[in-house]
């Protein structure tokens, strides 16, 4: 029983902790959790509906944690500066890297297709390093990053225009090890 | 006189470089005379000291006004029109369309070919083994200038065949210009994430590699370095065009390895490399074509150094390094000592100069570099310093000279999707040798191919 009520208010709290990392201060408050928990379940379904619903509350929490992790950043033309949205990215990426040791990241620096082809690769890894060297002087162990750079050769978005040329000077960011059993920050 | 002749006649032409030189000294006069008196008489023979060949005309932008007379036989009209384009696309010939070829054995009309304009005639005719028989011949002097006999390929308008007669305009344009031809040469080039060949005609457009970008070729132009991306490494491979075998040359977990070129004797190999120790810097390195371990050559220092160019002679590499802050053209030694700034600071802008590529005859760099927002081809005299822009419209990236110094393959915009030009340093002027949906970059010219 016990295991159950745990269950049943992690299933409530987690999106809104969710929501409440995303909003801002949505003052969540524990009361609407009470009349949830002892729904006095009958005595067959435990073994069907728990497992289950672990499951799904294991799931989100994981695809939370990998969104975090992989979600992009954006650099300036011909930059390799971190820009304030790209830190606040990676400070949030540095949570979920915190609470999860053994999560080894892959960071893919891109550009646009301006400049020389040649020249944006090492530009992009250039990118990539940058990014990864704000998370190590923030405790991330190095060696739990790697780096590497696709240049203009892996656009996101096609287009010459400035809005795609934005759009594909990113960092993308690689789960290459402990990815399957991710914990939210 | 006659002695000469006959002896010229006789050859079974090679397709290779002959120098004749004795001959040709002696017959260009009678051809130089022709053109002077059609293009532009008093001046011309004012400035032209006796003996001298008429390659030395070509700086100064003249053109050869020549016809090639309808050739008999089934592949007649193929190798007619191939031969045309090469002459015009050499751009050293203004071409004279053709009037009625004679009957076999009889002389030509010299005056009706006067009065069409042509100063030289190119008249060939498909022997019964398969060889074609070339007369060029001079109109003013009325003779003939050059002769030769050429193997061609039994099946007609294969690959090898199409080369073949390439060689044969290749040797015409040498009888004309002293100076071999490049329409027996390739261009490869990345597209969809391959390395792809074309003829230098813009024929014959293929795939050779399963995967790659950023092509160089083997002097001997039978194999091709290049690189490929992977998701954990950037690694070198060279490929046998011929039997399309694949060699590793790099394959390091981590490591950025691009831009291969390789050593005009054709042993080294030299790319530019990032570690992930290293990850914001990229060295130079050379390594043994046949394989072996990378040497680093570049002190990077957190800078980046890249897309290396040998010169003709293989002492020096041309390359761009951003170490000064900016990306800027360099050259070194090719140990990477004597590291020397080519590119100074003239423009004012942020330039970002890039993609070096050394001409043959060690006279001029082409490069590219951002100037009012695009990027464009230019090229620097070593000598002097001299700059030259080439081109204004649309990006234009990642110049590579044609074996004859003259001309240069890049990539363009300027039709809209991104797409291989040439363009002739002397005249400027500009042609487009491929075409399609998909984007075509990167091009390295081929040296001159003497085997299909």
């Amino acid at each position: 029983m016990p295991r159950v009520s745990r269950l049943a208010v992690m299933l409530l709290a987690f999106p809104l902790a969710l929501g409440a990392c995303k909003k801002k201060p949505v003052a969540v408050q524990p009361e609407p959790v009470a009349p949830v928990t002892p729904v006095n379940p009958p005595p067959t379904t435990p073994t069907t509906t728990t497992p289950a619903a672990d499951d799904a509350a294991a799931r989100r929490a994981i695809e939370a944690a990998r969104a975090t992790l992989t979600q992009a950043i954006y650099y300036d033309y011909d930059s390799d500066v971190l820009r304030s949205d790209a830190r606040a990215t990676l400070d949030e990426k540095l949570r979920v890297l915190n609470a999860n040791p053994s999560v080894r990241l892959r960071i893919e620096g891109h550009t646009d297709e301006r400049g020389s082809d040649e020249y944006n690769l090492a530009l992009g890894r250039r990118r990539a390093d940058q990014a990864k060297r704000y998370l190590a002087d923030r405790g991330i162990d190095a060696a739990r990053i790697e780096t590497m750079s696709f240049g203009r050769e892996r656009p996101a978005v096609s287009g010459s225009n400035e809005e795609a040329w934005a759009q594909n000077r990113r960092g993308e960011f690689q789960i290459v090890a402990g990815g399957t059993d991710l914990k939210a920050p | 006189m006659y002695a000469l002749l006959s002896r010229a006649q006789n050859r079974v032409a090679a397709l290779r470089h002959e120098p004749l030189v004795s001959v040709r000294t002696r017959r260009l006069v009678g051809l130089a005379c022709a053109i002077a008196a059609l293009t532009a008489p008093a001046a011309a023979a004012q400035e032209r000291p006796s003996g001298v060949s008429l390659g030395l005309e070509y700086s100064t932008g003249r053109r050869i006004a020549i016809m090639v007379l309808p050739i008999a036989g089934a592949a007649g009209d193929s190798i007619k029109t191939i031969i045309e384009r090469d002459l015009d696309y050499s751009d050293r010939f203004q071409h004279v369309p053709a009037i009625t070829a004679p009957a076999a054995d009889q002389p030509l009309n010299y005056a009706l070919m006067a009065r069409a304009g042509a100063a030289g005639v190119v008249q060939a005719r498909l022997l019964p083994s398969g060889w074609l028989r070339v007369m060029l011949h001079d109109v003013a002097a009325k003779k003939i200038f050059f002769q030769n006999d050429f193997p061609l390929p039994t099946a007609v308008n294969t690959d090898a065949w199409r080369m073949g007669v390439h060689a044969i305009s290749d040797q015409i344009e040498e009888w004309v210009t002293g100076e071999r031809g490049v329409a027996a040469t390739r261009i490869a080039f990345t597209r969809d994430d391959r390395i792809w060949v074309v003829d230098s005609d813009g024929a014959s457009a293929r795939a050779v590699t399963p995967r790659g970008m950023s092509p160089g070729w083997h002097p001997s132009g039978r194999y091709i370095v290049y690189h490929v991306l992977d998701e954990d490494r950037h690694r070198l491979v060279a490929t046998d065009v011929v039997t399309g075998a694949q060699r590793s040359l790099t394959n390091e977990k981590g490591s950025l390895d691009n831009s291969p070129a390789v050593s005009p004797d054709g042993k080294s190999v030299v790319f530019s490399r990032s570690v992930e120790a290293t990850a914001s810097a990229q060295d130079l390195f050379v390594m043994p074509f046949e394989g072996g371990r990378p040497m680093r050559i570049s002190v990077a220092r957190g800078s980046i150094n890249g897309t290396p160019s040998w010169s003709a002679d293989g002492r020096r590499v041309a390359f761009q390094s951003d170490r000064s802050g900016r990306s800027e053209i360099y050259i070194a030694d090719a140990d990477g000592t004597n590291v020397s700034l080519l590119t100074a600071d003239a423009f004012g802008e942020r330039n970002l100069r890039t993609n070096p590529s050394w001409s043959p005859d060690g006279r001029l760099l082409a490069y590219s570099s951002m100037i009012g927002g695009s990027m464009q081809i230019l090229t620097i005299n070593l000598r002097d310093r001299t700059v030259r822009q080439l081109t204004s419209d649309g990006n234009n990236k990642a110049p590579s000279f044609a074996p004859d110094g003259r001309h240069i393959v890049f990539s363009s915009t300027r039709g809209g999707t991104e797409q291989l030009w040439i363009v002739d340093v002397e005249s400027g002027r500009l042609r487009q040798l491929v075409r399609g949906g998909s984007v075509s970059r990167l091009p390295e010219w081929s040296p001159r191919l003497t085997t299909p």
